[in-house]
This record gives structure tokens, sequence and C-alpha cells, in this order.
């Protein structure tokens, strides 16, 4: 599948917003986190910007950005629509729970509650996102198990480093937060390596000859493909990255996204002041890198059955 | 309510059957569909840097050519491929919009260009590539199984056809019912054991491909089991028909 | 079904909504889907001109544009199908490399620099040039046309200019075939004759990849098919037709002489053959001298007033052409002089049952198995004689015997360029004749049959015009320059047996170049040999690219200048194009042409007519849509340059034009003999008389009224035998086809080879020059031989390795469809593709690129490998490669940066063999040899990969062309309401 970029941040920063307002709507309330009003206003203003960020450069990547709005109306089928609907609803909440956290320096009760409710439509919208992917058939490597919880997992870790970051301008140590991020990370890894470890040993049941009923004279081949040039199908979904290329990317995302972010995190967890706050900022600052070539490659990895129409034998 | 509407008994499903068993591989329903098309329900087919490096278009029934089986014994396939108009259509199911629909009354899967977001997600839920983006547009376009054809009053009876299945020149493309068990289609699909493509992933797609005949052989008679074999031997070969008097 | 609108959800009243499909339809309003629009405003008829099949279509047209173009359902050819090229006939029209205006060339030859001027100007330019040249030395005038359907108009204006310097584009296309044919048969594969669809229980087709009748022939397979005939596909490569075919044989090139031959063999050892119709039908009762070294020495005996003789059952001779004689077909004769004499039969009998036809003797060299040859062999015996069909027609024979059915042998054989773009393709392919003939399968129910207005007598009348004392300053040739030499007599050379047309046409070359050799006339005129013109004029024919072999070398010729005078070696060339093709920017005036759709046209029975098996028709095209350039249809061109010469066909006595209204002027009074013109339906003042007629003004009306055809469907009784049918040969006398009702007597033998091989051996006054003669001796063999292509016997086979072939695409019209946006991006490069294992030795794999070196160049190409092409074999998609800046496409297209042309690799002149470098074409007509091609390949170092080789400078953009568009959004102004 042809990595967009803009599809690529967009389930990168959306992961990671609605992953913060689900750690800060539940946390918050719990008095897990800061109660400073300034410390609300931060985590909700980066989580909302990530999130709607995230979902802007998703309309971006719309061939009709102004009907936009039409995205809304099949959440009885759609994983998109229900993922804008879910997101959509999730700000009303977080609204009411940061003007309440904010401004009145509430944050239990019912503001407390709406934290609660806007940090499981958060979870809702994160399962949807995941969702869009998993639920498509045609791509054998993202119609798979390992991929709802590598969206969660993943979002969580991404969540967690920045919620990480953000808190040590308001507390010396936060030693309990960056173990347990440490933790997230390493979960995250083990899911995205298994999932590594699925994709490279298994491939979907379609082949070339189920794509085409043929087969019973022996090996099917691509001959000649419809046009010389490249069409819509192929420049969409016909995109191949080089098994060479992928290992060195997957490498990097390791270390960018899983060993850098672990480590700094575990520092950090001793660390204070200063010192927390940039060994946390590196942690987060890695794993944006390796979290947005982790999910290029989500895109560049898979692969689609139309490639079966185009020389593919297996996909 | 749902994104699919509900299958009815005897529901009608209007779809195509496609006969890899003759198809040359011509092009003559490509560019038929392309011509009807692009002054039809979904107008236009744009082309982009038409005579520039990278032309490329949108097209909804494109030609591919396979080989099955090895060496000598292989044979080439010729296989046109679009919109198989499916009964589990996840290209619908997934639209944010709506604007990707099956219609009820007789299952052919369109676009509603009016409403589409240009989102490319129908594209990538549809296995068999059937989904065309028009770039210019921003919007999904797709087969429309000539709905602007079929049920057109303007034309006469025997063209409301779809307009690939009217051009084929070795009469590979069947138009019809593949809901009515006794219509034409059906009675070919089921006489020529008509396939799915992919049905693993259970879209159950209304257009069947017919799968090529295996060659004919002969029933391998030796002629010299047939006739006697005169002699050979180079003197007397010419004897046999000394004697034939034959008349003008 | 009626008309009806759509419902995503079913149908609901919007009463019975809840609350969520209200709003549901408020975000996602269901669309209104116009499922009964109006098509077009108006439909008019004509004929299509993507290619020569010529079906009728159906223009549909809205809002002054085109809406759609599809077929015609009562046309005779296409019966409402089009194909890939038919369908794209939109873009052909919206091509942005029309030309729009005469030209005249200003920069060097090549450059592409021209200046736009008016017509008056380009007519009194072309005349000047012209009426110079008529008032000298007419033959100093090469008139060459390519792909159209006016050869009569051309030909016949030739003939009044007095030049023998014309020809179509036969000889390098398939005249192998029509020579071979009309030799012996009076008809012949190519378009002039059909399988018997209908009733054929085996066809078997010889190298046939699309040809002329693309539709017909497609129809007819499936119809075939359906009805569960057997179809076979003798060809190199599986695709297309041979990919559907029951069985593919995957014959090595150039071999299929010899693979015939052995199941000739194989027929007569098992006596599978057809006697009765040999005597009937076929000359093969006709006695031939048996006189080694005498003059007449395998001539046919004949009686005083010159009629062949056979040998009755009784030992006396009598009249062939008698009807109540038993005849002997093997025996000894003595003639009245106590010479011997054996009918031919015996002469078939006696060669091809030697063992070295046999299957085992041949199955190497033609790579098919023994056995599967044997088996072929005998299925075609099962065929033609188990299952033979039985019509209940009675019909009359010529000699006014009635016969109550039609009697068939459904064996049906068809070839194409398989066969005749080979060296050995004209006895090949009368190999392929004389099995049809010995199974009795020639217009037969289920046989090969005649499509009108064949059979003619074989050989046909006409010889050609031209001779060196028929030339002469001011004078009309007597008659057309191409023609059916029948003798020596007939060459078209001057005292010395040198070639006197440019082409070397009907000379010791090529005594039955009955097309012309257009392939030579470049090469020959820059040379001067064997003379020097003045100018060439050329006609819709894309000489300076692909339909040239040595492409580079020929580009260079175009520009050569003579270094004494600093003159172009071929000074003046004239060039009638309606594209910016390759061979624009070499000529000095261009006469910009029309589109199909744009002008009168007219598919004549004179000419490539559309007849059928089941009768005669012709056709027309009327303009359709008005140009908007200043462009003029070429034919009223000619005919106003005809006029203002002053040549006789074209002016009045008194100087006024002929046809002061053009083209559709000379389609309705031409008269080429009386009564008989270019078009043969409604003629008669009432427009009631059918083929033979005082012209009808009215006859384009009608012809526009009957959907722009013509058609005259023969009764029953004279679909078959067509031959030797009575009713059939009066209504052809009747109509003009044919000149007397004899029968028409096939030539199993081709006495008229034999009159050259008696010349080669000294008889005659006219005798080949010394160099000529063992070639001549040779290769005219009255009966079909096989032998090694030229190229191939040549070459060191070692170093060359694999045969070479091009294959028609059946979406691309040779060169003019790379300027169709449609067409273009089905292929828009070509590769060369490999058998598998074959490219597996070799180290090739998919994408790769590689060398391809002949023994006169090399290219370089991308290859694909496939398992379903002969092992020894490579071939790819005709005419793609492009040269750069030409068509109007981006420099930069992938036409010219990697599709490429094969032709560079073929040389026009055969490798020299003892000083003189023959063409590389078949030795008796002169047919180019494409498919001779022998190639090594080598896998090209990854820096050298991606684009191709030879490349050439790009053309520059002539001075009308605007910058192409970026999008082409054609029926955007169709969408009903628009987007929202
Ligand atoms: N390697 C290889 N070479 C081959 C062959 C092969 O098999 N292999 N095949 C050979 C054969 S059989 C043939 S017939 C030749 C064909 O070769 P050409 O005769 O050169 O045929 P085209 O390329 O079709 O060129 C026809 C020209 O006519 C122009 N044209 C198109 N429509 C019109 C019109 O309406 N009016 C006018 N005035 N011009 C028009 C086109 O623009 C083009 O320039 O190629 C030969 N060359
Ligand atoms: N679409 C389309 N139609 C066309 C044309 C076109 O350019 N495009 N061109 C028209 C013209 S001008 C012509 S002449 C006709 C030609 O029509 P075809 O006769 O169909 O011509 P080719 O494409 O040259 O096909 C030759 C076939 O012979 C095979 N072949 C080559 N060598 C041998 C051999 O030695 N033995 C056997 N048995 N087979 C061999 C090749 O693989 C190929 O399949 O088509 C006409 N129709
Ligand atoms: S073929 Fe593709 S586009 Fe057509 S209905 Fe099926 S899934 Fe949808
Ligand atoms: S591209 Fe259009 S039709 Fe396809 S899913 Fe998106 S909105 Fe629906
Ligand atoms: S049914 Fe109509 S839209 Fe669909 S492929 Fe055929 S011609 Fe094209
Ligand atoms: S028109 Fe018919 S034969 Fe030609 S490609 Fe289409 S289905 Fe095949
Ligand atoms: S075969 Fe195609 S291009 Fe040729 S005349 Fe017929 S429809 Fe036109
Ligand atoms: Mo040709």
């Amino acid at each position: 599948m042809y990595p967009a970029l803009s599809i690529v941040f967009f389930t990168t920063a959306s992961g990671a917003g609605f992953s913060l307002l689900l750690l800060v709507g539940i946390g918050a309330p719990l008095g897990l986190l800061p109660q400073s009003g300034w410390f609300g206003f931060v985590a909700l203003v980066v989580a909302i910007a990530l999130a709607g960020a995230g979902l802007g450069s998703s309309v971006f990547h719309l061939g009709r950005p102004e009907r936009a709005w039409r995205a809304f109306s099949q959440w009885r089928s759609s994983w998109l629509s229900r993922e804008g609907v879910l997101a959509l609803l999730t700000f009303l909440p977080t609204s009411i729970f940061g003007v309440g956290w904010v401004f009145f320096g509430a944050i239990r009760g019912f503001i407390g509650l709406c934290g609660v409710i806007a940090a499981v439509l958060a979870a809702g919208t994160i399962y949807c996102t995941g969702m869009i992917y998993a639920s498509l058939k045609p791509v054998h490597q993202w119609h798979n198990g390992w991929v709802v919880p590598g969206y969660f997992a993943l979002g969580l870790m991404s969540g967690l480093l920045t919620l990480g970051f953000i808190i040590r301008f308001w507390v010396l140590r936060a030693t309990g937060l960056a173990l347990f991020t440490v933790a997230m990370v390493m979960i995250a890894w083990w899911i995205k390596e298994r999932y590594w470890l699925f994709v490279d040993t298994t491939s979907a049941r379609s082949t070339v000859a189920s794509a085409t009923a043929l087969g019973s004279r022996g090996r099917v081949r691509t001959l000649e493909t419809p046009h010389t040039q490249e069409n819509y199908l192929l420049k969409e979904m016909g995109f191949k990255i080089a098994r060479k290329h992928a290992r060195r990317l997957r490498q990097i995302a390791r270390l960018a996204g899983f060993v850098v972010p672990a480590l700094g995190s575990l520092a950090a967890a001793i660390a204070a002041g200063a010192p927390g706050i940039v060994l946390a900022g590196i942690a987060l600052a890695s794993a944006a890198l390796g979290l947005i070539i982790e999910r290029w490659l989500f895109f560049a990895e898979a692969k689609h059955t139309v490639s079966l129409y185009y020389g593919a034998d297996a996909v | 309510m749902t994104s699919v509407p509900a299958q009815l008994p005897a529901q009608t499903k209007l779809g195509l059957v496609i006969d890899l068993d003759i198809c040359v591989g011509c092009h003559a329903c490509a560019t038929a569909c392309k011509e009807w098309n692009t002054g039809g329900h979904s107008a236009p087919l744009p082309d982009f840097d038409p005579y520039g490096e990278s032309a490329w278009g949108v097209w909804f029934n494109r030609i591919h050519s396979f080989e099955e089986g090895e060496g000598e014994g292989a044979r080439t396939v010729h296989f046109p491929k679009s919109c198989l108009h499916c009964e589990e259509p996840a290209c619908v199911t997934v639209c944010p919009t709506g604007a990707s629909y099956k219609r009820a009354e007789d299952g052919i899967v369109l676009v509603n260009a009016d409403i589409c977001i240009g989102c490319k997600l129908c594209s990538w839920a549809c296995p068999y590539g059937a989904r065309e983006f028009d770039e210019d547009a921003g919007v999904m376009k797709k087969c429309t199984l000539c709905i602007d054809r079929i049920y057109n009053d303007h034309l006469p009876e025997q063209d409301r056809q779809p307009a690939c299945v009217m051009v084929c020149p070795v009469n590979a493309r069947h138009f019809g019912d593949l809901g009515d068990p006794d219509s034409d289609v059906s009675r070919l699909v089921a006489e020529r054991r008509g396939r799915d493509l992919m049905p693993e992933l259970g879209y159950k797609p209304v257009n069947k491909y017919l799968p090529p005949r295996p060659g004919r052989m002969a029933p391998a008679v030796p002629l010299a089991a047939n006739i006697p074999r005169a002699e050979t031997s180079s003197g007397d070969k010419l004897l046999r028909w000394i004697d034939r008097m034959l008349s003008r | 079904m009626s008309s009806q609108q759509s419902d995503a959800f079913g149908p609901r009243k919007p009463a019975e909504q809840s609350f969520f499909e209200r709003l549901n339809a408020y975000f996602s309003p269901r669309e209104i889907v116009d499922t009964s629009p109006r098509v077009s405003d108006e439909v008019r008829y004509t004929t299509c001109y993507m290619c020569a099949c010529r079906c009728g279509i159906k223009v549909h047209l809205k809002n002054g544009n085109i809406r759609y173009i599809e077929g015609n359902r009562d046309h005779p050819v296409n019966r409402g199908v089009i194909c890939g090229k038919g369908a794209s006939g939109i873009m052909q029209q919206h091509s942005p490399a029309k030309l729009s205006k005469p030209l005249r060339r200003i920069g060097e030859r090549g450059s592409g620099e021209f200046r736009e001027i008016e017509w008056d100007e380009a007519l009194a330019t072309a005349v000047d040039w012209l009426s110079a040249i008529r008032s000298s030395d007419p033959k100093k005038l090469a008139f060459f046309t390519g792909r159209d359907q006016s050869q009569s108009l051309t030909g016949y204006w030739a003939a009044q200019f007095g030049t023998p310097n014309f020809a179509a584009h036969g000889g390098f296309c398939s005249v192998n075939m029509a020579a071979a044919g009309m030799y012996t048969l009076g008809g012949s594969f190519w378009e002039f004759g059909e399988p018997d669809w209908e009733h054929t229980r085996l066809l078997m087709m010889f190298g046939v990849a699309e040809d002329h009748d693309s539709n017909p022939i497609k129809i007819g397979l499936s119809e075939l098919r359906k009805r569960g005939a057997k179809f076979v596909s003798v060809n190199p490569v599986r695709t297309g037709y041979s990919a559907i075919a029951d069985e593919w044989i995957a014959i090595r090139p150039g071999t299929d002489g010899l693979f015939v031959l052995a199941l000739i063999h194989e027929l007569l050892a098992a006596d599978s053959i057809d006697l009765d119709y040999l005597v009937r039908y076929t000359n093969a009762a006709w006695l031939v001298i048996q006189a080694p070294g005498a003059s007449d020495d395998g001539l046919f005996a004949r009686n005083e007033a010159g009629e062949p003789l056979v040998l009755e059952a009784s030992g006396s001779l009598a009249n062939a052409a008698s009807t109540d004689v038993t005849v002997r077909i093997v025996g000894d004769a003595r003639l009245p002089d106590g010479r011997r004499a054996v009918p031919v039969f015996q002469l078939v009998a006696e060669r091809y049952l030697d063992p070295s036809y046999a299957p085992e003797a041949v199955a190497e060299t033609c790579g098919v198995s023994a056995e599967t040859i044997r088996r072929l062999a005998a299925e075609m015996a099962e065929v033609a004689f188990e299952a033979a069909i039985e019509l209940p027609v009675a019909w009359t024979d010529w000699a006014g015997r009635r016969h109550e059915t039609m009697r068939g042998r459904p064996v049906a054989l068809h070839a194409m360029r398989g066969i005749s773009a080979h060296s050995n393709g004209f006895q090949t392919c009368r190999a392929l004749h004389v099995l049809q003939m010995l199974l009795g399968t020639v217009d037969v129910p289920g046989g090969w049959r005649y499509k009108s207005p064949h059979p003619k007598p074989a050989p046909p009348g006409p010889k050609p015009a031209g001779k060196p004392e028929q030339v002469a300053a001011g004078k009309p040739l007597p008659g057309i320059p191409l023609g059916y030499p029948m003798s020596p007599e007939d060459l078209i050379i001057d005292g010395d047996g040198r070639p006197a047309r440019i082409d070397k046409a009907f000379s010791w070359e090529a005594p039955l170049a009955a097309h012309g050799m257009m392939q030579m006339v470049i090469a020959n005129a820059a040379k001067g040999d064997p003379y020097p013109i003045d100018t060439l004029f050329m006609y819709m024919t894309n000489m300076a690219w692909n339909s040239a072999m040595n492409t580079a070398e020929t580009i260079r010729m175009l520009t050569a200048k003579d270094p004494a005078t600093g003159e172009y070696r071929i000074p003046k060339i004239i060039y009638a194009d309606a594209y910016y093709s390759e061979t624009v920017a070499y000529a000095d005036l261009i006469l910009p042409d029309t589109t199909y759709l744009e002008r009168w046209d007219c598919i004549s029975l004179l000419d490539r007519p559309i007849g059928g098996a089941d009768g005669p028709a012709d056709s027309i095209r009327q303009p359709i849509i008005v140009p908007d350039r200043d462009v003029r249809p070429f034919q009223d061109v000619l005919i106003e340059i005809g006029a203002r010469l002053g040549l006789p066909g074209f002016s009045t006595p008194e100087g006024e034009p002929r046809y002061p209204g053009g083209y559709p002027d000379y389609i309705v009074n031409h008269e080429r003999r009386p009564g008989v013109g270019p078009l043969a339906g409604w003629r008669g003042l009432r427009g009631d008389q059918p083929g033979r007629g005082a012209p009808n003004p009215d006859q384009l009306q009608r012809y526009v009224a009957n959907g722009c055809f013509w058609k005259y469907a023969l009764p029953a009784d004279q679909l078959y035998f067509k031959h030797a049918n009575k009713a059939y040969l009066e209504t052809a006398v009747t109509m003009g086809l044919i000149d007397s009702p004899q029968p028409i007597v096939m030539q199993l033998y081709v006495e008229p080879l034999q009159s050259f091989r008696l010349a080669a051996q000294g008889h005659g006054s006219i005798v080949p020059p010394a160099e000529h003669r063992e070639r001549i001796e040779t290769y005219f063999d009255p009966l079909p031989f096989w032998y090694m292509p030229f190229e191939e016997a040549r070459i060191d086979r070692d170093a060359f390795p694999l045969h070479a072939v091009t294959q028609r695409p059946m979406q691309m019209y040779h060169s003019w469809h790379s300027q169709n946006a449609w067409l273009r991006q089905i292929i828009g490069y070509n590769h060369l593709v490999v058998n598998r294992i074959t490219g597996h030795a070799l180290g090739l794999k998919d994408d790769d690129w590689a060398w391809v070196t002949s023994h006169h160049g090399r290219v370089r190409v991308p290859i694909r490998l496939m398992d379903g092409v002969n092992r020894d074999t490579v071939w790819t998609w005709n005419a793609i490669g492009k040269r750069a800046g030409a068509w109007d496409l981006a420099p930069n297209a992938p036409e010219s940066r990697k599709g490429f042309l094969l032709n560079h690799l073929i040389s026009e002149l055969l490798p020299a063999d003892g000083g003189y470098s023959y063409a590389n074409a078949d030795p008796i007509t002169g047919q180019a040899a494409w498919y001779d091609l022998r190639v090594r390949i080598e896998r090209v170092a990854p820096v050298e990969a991606g684009t191709t080789a030879p490349s050439f400078a790009p053309l520059r953009s002539l001075p009308s062309f605007r910058p192409p568009p970026a999008i082409l959004r054609y029926g955007a102004d169709q969408r009903r309401g628009g987007a929202s």
C-alpha cells in the first residue's frame, strides 16, 4: 500500500493524542496526575492538538475535503465513519472536563466523569482506527489479530511518553509513570515483533490462482498487465518495498521506537529535574521518529490482493 | 437499515459472465467501456498526462493476460476485469459517507459522486481492484454496469446491455440476472461451472468467470489404422492409382 | 426491465422513515440515477477506418461532439461489434498530432522545419513539379501509397500519369499470399477468402495474429468454438487467437512449408485425398510434358488450339475442358510427337511420397513431433472423409449437370503473414493450397471459401503495364502498373534484362511481384539504381519508420545528398498524411489529409472490397464531422492535381476537370469499364442494377440511406463451388466481376512458374541474365517445395541462434495509434518476449534489458519471459516504438524511450552472396521477408538498462501544435447536474 505521509502522520499523531486523552481522562480524576489547572490545560491542549492535527491531516488526504462532514453518517457499518463520530464525540466530554478542570479546578464528580467518558471515547476512537485497517480483508498484513492491539499499545506508549515528558514540568520525579512507560514500550515492542513475525511468516489465502480462478493446468503467472504505464490501482495499492530496505527500516524503528524510548524512560525514572526533562524528551522524540517509520512500514509492507493481478504470486 | 440492502428471496442480481475460454484479449470491451462511460453516468473518465511520459486514466474495465501451466502445455489466458458487483461488498460497508452503495433492486454497486469525499477507503476494501479514483474530480468512480444503458428507453431493446457486452467480438461477455436460476447467464454458469474470484474472501461476487476448457486433442486414430497404407517402396507407390478412372 | 430511479436502501416512503433514516438522508442523500438519458442528438452511419477491416459504424453525435461510436448490427463485416481501436475513434479525432495546414519544408530535410502554406501554393507546387516530370520522363515520378483502400484510384492516376513506378503496400505486406492464391486458386487467403465459419469442423490457422479481417475472424472463431469444432493454431507464439485454440502447434518460424508437405505426404500415403474433386476442379489430370532439356519441358501438353490435354482411360488424349471423358491421374501418355507426358497428379504423388517428406524427416526442422504431424493428418482425413457434410441444396455445375446436394469436406485452412513474411512464403502458401485441393476443401461447405469478387481465373487476367516502350512523355500507360505476369514476356525490364521499375518489381529479382516492392523504393531511389528519380510521392505510409527495413539507414537515405551537386539524392518528396508521423519530417511538401470521419471514401470492388463468401459488398465513408483545420481529403487533391496536369482520366479533352465535384463525383461517375465503376450498388439510372449499370446520380444517397454499405446476397445455390457453379459464374459475369462464365480451374501445378524456369534454362527470347539463372531455376518450381529462408541459410546460425518475429497487437494499428490517448495507455512500449527456458539459460528475467543483435545491427530492449513461445523464437509487438517527438508525443514518452522497432535489425538486402545483393525478399514475388530475421540476445549491464537504442534526435514540433492538455476530460459536458 502506498504510504501516504498524511495518513502515516494521521494515524501516529491521533494515536498519541487520543491515548494521552485517555490517560489524562482517567489518571486525573483518579488523582494519579498533578491536579494543577495548568497541567490540565497543557496536557489536554497537547492531546487535542495531536488528535486534531491527525484528523486534519486525514481530511487533507481526501479528494473532496469540503465534504468531510458527510463522513459521520455511516457509523453503522463503516469503521472510518465510527472513528470520525467517536473522535468528534470525544471532544464533547473532553471540553467539559477541560473547562471544569482548567477554569474551575474541578476534577471529580461530574467533571471527573466527563474525563472518564472522554477516556472511554478516546479508547473507542483508537480501536476504530485500528479496525479501519484490521477490517480490510484484501490486505493480509492488516487483516489480522495483531493490528488492533498494536494500535492500542503503540498509541498508549506514545501517549505515556508524551505524558511523561509534560509531567516533568510539574513534578520532579515521575518514577512510577516512567516505569509504567518502560513496561508499555516493552509490551508494544513485543506486539510489534509478533506482528512482524506474523507478516514475515504468513501470507494471505488468496493467491494469483484464486484471484483468477485459474490454476488447473499449473502455475499462474502474469504475462501482460492491462496497461504498460502505472494506473491508480498500482500507484495506490501496488506499492512495493524491497525486503532489504524494509529490514533496515525495521532496525531503525526498533532502535528509535523502542530501545531508545525504553532506555530513556528508564533513565528518566531515576533522573530528576532538567535531566529528567531532557531524557523524557529524548525518549519521546525518538519514539516519534520510530513510530513514524513503523507506521510508514505498516503501509509500505502491506500487500493488497490487487497486486495478484499485477505480477504477485501471493500477498 | 443496513448499508448493504438485505437480500430478498429471488433477489435480482445483475452482473456479467466472462468466458475465459474464448476471450482473445482484444481490449475492445475496455475501450468501449471507456468510450461509453466517459460521457455516461460517471462522466468524465479523465486521462492524465495523456500525451506524455506517464499517461494514465480512469478505466472501468481492464484486460490482463496470464499464463497457466508450463512449457508447451501452458495456456495463455486473457482476463478482463471490472467490478464484480459483489453481494457482500466491503467497498460499500467501509464507505463513511454512503456514497458507495448497492442498489436493492438489482444489486448494482455504484458511487454517488456528489457526496463521495474521495477517502479511497473503498478502493482499499475492494480485493479486485475494481475502483478507480478520479484525481481530477477527487471522487471515486467505478463500473456502473452501464446503468445508463441497461434501462435506457432511448435505446432499442437489444441495445440495452452494457457497452462491453455489446462490443465483444467473440461474445465472451454475457449480461443478465444471476439471481434468477433460469436466466441464460445462470444456465451458462451452471453448465460451464462458472467460478468466483477469490471466494475465500467472502465478497460473493455476482460476476462469474467461465474457466478455459481443456484443449481437444484428436480422437487419435492413426491414419494408417483407418485406411491401409499403400506400398511405400518407390517403384510401385503410384500403382494403386493407376487404375483409378475418374470422370469430370 | 423498466426505467426507474435508484434507492440505495430499498424502497420506503419518507413518512415511514425513522429519525436516523432522515438524518442519514441529510448526510448521505440518495443518488438520483438517470437510467434513461438521451444518448444522442443524431446518429450517422459510416465505415470505420481505425484499421483496414472496414467495419460499419454508427457515430452518435451529441451537443456537436461525438458521444459514442458503436458497431452497425446490420453490417456484413462486423455485425454490430467493433474492436478496441474502433471504439477509440473519438481519441483519433481528437489527436493533437493532426496536421492542420499544407506545409513546405524550409530547414534541412528531417529537421522538421516547415512553413505553413495555402492550398493554392501547395497545389501549384505539386502541379509544377509533376508536370515537368510528365512532360519529360514520367517514370521519374515514384508514387507509392500505403494503408488505404483507394488503390483503384491511385493506380489509375499513376497509369494516367504514365509512370510504371506505382505500388501500394502489398509488396511489404502479404503479396506472397495474394500471388500464391491468385496463381493457384484465383482467390487467396488474406482478406480474399474465409473459412466457412458456420460449417467447418476443423480449422487450421497458420501464422495469424490479427489479420485484416479482425472482427470477422473473431466472430467466426467464437461461432466455431461454440459449435464444438476444433481449432488448431500453427504459430510460434501463443497469444490472441492462438490462446483460444484447442491445439497450439509451436512451429519453428519459416518451416511451415515442410510441415504442410509432410501432412500431404501422410494423406497421399494413406490415399486420403479427394480424387474426384481433384479431377473435376483442378488441373490434376492435365498432362505435363516430360522432355528434359526441351523448351517446352514441364509445360502442359496442349492441342493446336492451345487447350490443355488429359489422358483418357482408353489411352487417348482429350481436351481437358471436356466433361464427357473418363481420365487417368497416373500413367504415361504419348503425345502426337511421340514424347512422354504425365498427369499433374502423378508428379504430385511422386514428389510428396518421397521419404524426405515423411513426418520423421521433417520433425526436427519444424520443431513439431512426427507423432503430432501424423495425428493431425489423421484428424484432417477423418474430418474430411468420415465427417463430410452434405447441404440439401441443389446446384448446377458449369457443364450444366445438376447436383442434388452440396457436399463438403469441413476442413478449413487460413493463413497470413506468418507464412507470407518469409522468403519461402510463396511456395509455402502454395503448399497450403495444394493441401486444400487434395482434401477437396476449396469453396465447399465447411471448407475455405472465396470472398466475392473472387474467384477470378487463376491467374487473373491483367498483366502489369509499364514496360519501357509503354512509358512516354505526356502519355498514359495502357494499363495499371500492377498485375500478374504469365511468362518472361510480361516482365517490366529493359532490353538487357535490367529492372525498369524503381522498386525492381517484375524484374528477374522478383518476377511475380504482383503488388510491387514498396520496401525497396527509398533504397533504390537513393542509389539511383536502376535509375534516379525526381519526385517520390507517398500517401498514407510511414516509410521513414515502421514500414522501412533498416530504418536508421532509410532515414539517412532520405536525407542523403549528391556530393557533386549538393542536391538531395531523392530531389523532391511529396507526402500526404493526416497526422504528424515520422515520415512527415522528411517531405518537402506536405498535403494534410482529413480523418476518416471527415471525408467521403469508397471501399470498392475494384480494390480491396468488403465482400464475403456469401456475396459481393462494398461501402463508403461519409463526412460526419467538419474539419476544424485547413485540410483536404487526399482523393480530392489527387483528382484536382490530375485535372490540372491534364491527365486524360481526370480532365476533359477541353481541359476542364472531369470530376469537378471531387472524389464523390468520381465515385459516382467514373467508369472503369462500361457500367462498372467504383461502387457496385444501386447502379443504373433508377438504382436497380447491382454490379453493372450506368452511373446513378443518387448512388451515394442510396448508400447513406442503407448505412453506407451495399451487399448483394447470393442465393443459396450460388454459395459454394463458385469456381464451377454455373449460376454463380453467370451472376458474376452480369455483375462485371469476371469476364466469362468459364469454370475456374485450380492450379495444382502452376505452369507460368515453369515458363520462367525454362527461360532460366536458356529457352525463349527473354532469358534472365546469367547471374539470376540459378536462382530462377531453383525457386520457380511449379510444384511447391520447401527451402530454408534466405537469411537463415546465409548467416552463421550458431552466432544468431534465434528467430525474431513481430505480431500485430489487436488494439493498435501499425504506427498510427500511439497518438491515441486511450490506446497508448494500453501499450506505451513493447518488450522482447523470450521463451522462459531459453531466457533462463541466457540469465534473463522479466524486465531485464538486453541487446538483440542481427547480422545487420543491434537494438536494446526490455525483456519478458513467456512459456507459450517456440524455444528458438523471440517476438515483440509491431510498430510500438516511436521516434521521439513524432505524433506530438512528449519527447520522453515511453514509445520512444523504451519502445523499439525490430526493423533496425532487418536489412533490406540479403547478406551478399557472390557479389550480388538481392532484396531480402521472396525470390518469386518480392515479398519483404520480415520474419526471416535471426538474432542473438545478451543481457546488458545495469548501467545501460532503462532506455532503448538506437535512439534519434527528437523531431521538432510543428508550428500549429499547441502544448497538449495535462488532463483530458472528454465527456465532462455530458454529466448531468454536475458535481455538487
Ligand atoms: N518489423 C516489422 N515491420 C513491418 C511489419 C511487420 O510485421 N514487422 N509489417 C509490414 C506491413 S504488413 C505493413 S502493411 C507495413 C505498414 O506500414 P505503413 O504503411 O507505414 O503503415 P502505418 O504505420 O499504418 O502508416 C500509415 C500512415 O498513414 C497515416 N494515416 C493514417 N490515417 C490516415 C488518413 O486518413 N489519411 C492519410 N493521408 N494518412 C493517414 C498515418 O499517420 C501513418 O503515417 O508495415 C510493415 N512493417
Ligand atoms: N490490430 C491490428 N490489425 C491489423 C494490423 C495492425 O497493425 N493492427 N495490420 C494489418 C496488416 S497491414 C496486416 S498485413 C495484417 C497482418 O495480420 P497477421 O497475419 O495476423 O500479421 P502478424 O501480426 O504479422 O502475424 C503473424 C503471425 O504469424 C506468426 N508467425 C511468424 N512467423 C511464423 C511462421 O514461420 N510460421 C507460422 N505458422 N507463424 C509465424 C507470428 O507469431 C504472428 O502471430 O493485419 C492487419 N490488421
Ligand atoms: S468488485 Fe470491488 S468494487 Fe465491485 S462490488 Fe466487489 S468489492 Fe465492490
Ligand atoms: S472514496 Fe468515496 S465512495 Fe469510496 S469510501 Fe470514500 S467516500 Fe465512499
Ligand atoms: S458494464 Fe459498463 S461500466 Fe461496467 S465494465 Fe462493462 S462497459 Fe464498463
Ligand atoms: S472484448 Fe471480449 S475478447 Fe476482447 S478483451 Fe473483452 S472480453 Fe476479451
Ligand atoms: S476492426 Fe476495429 S478498427 Fe478495424 S475497422 Fe473494424 S472496428 Fe474499425
Ligand atoms: Mo500489411
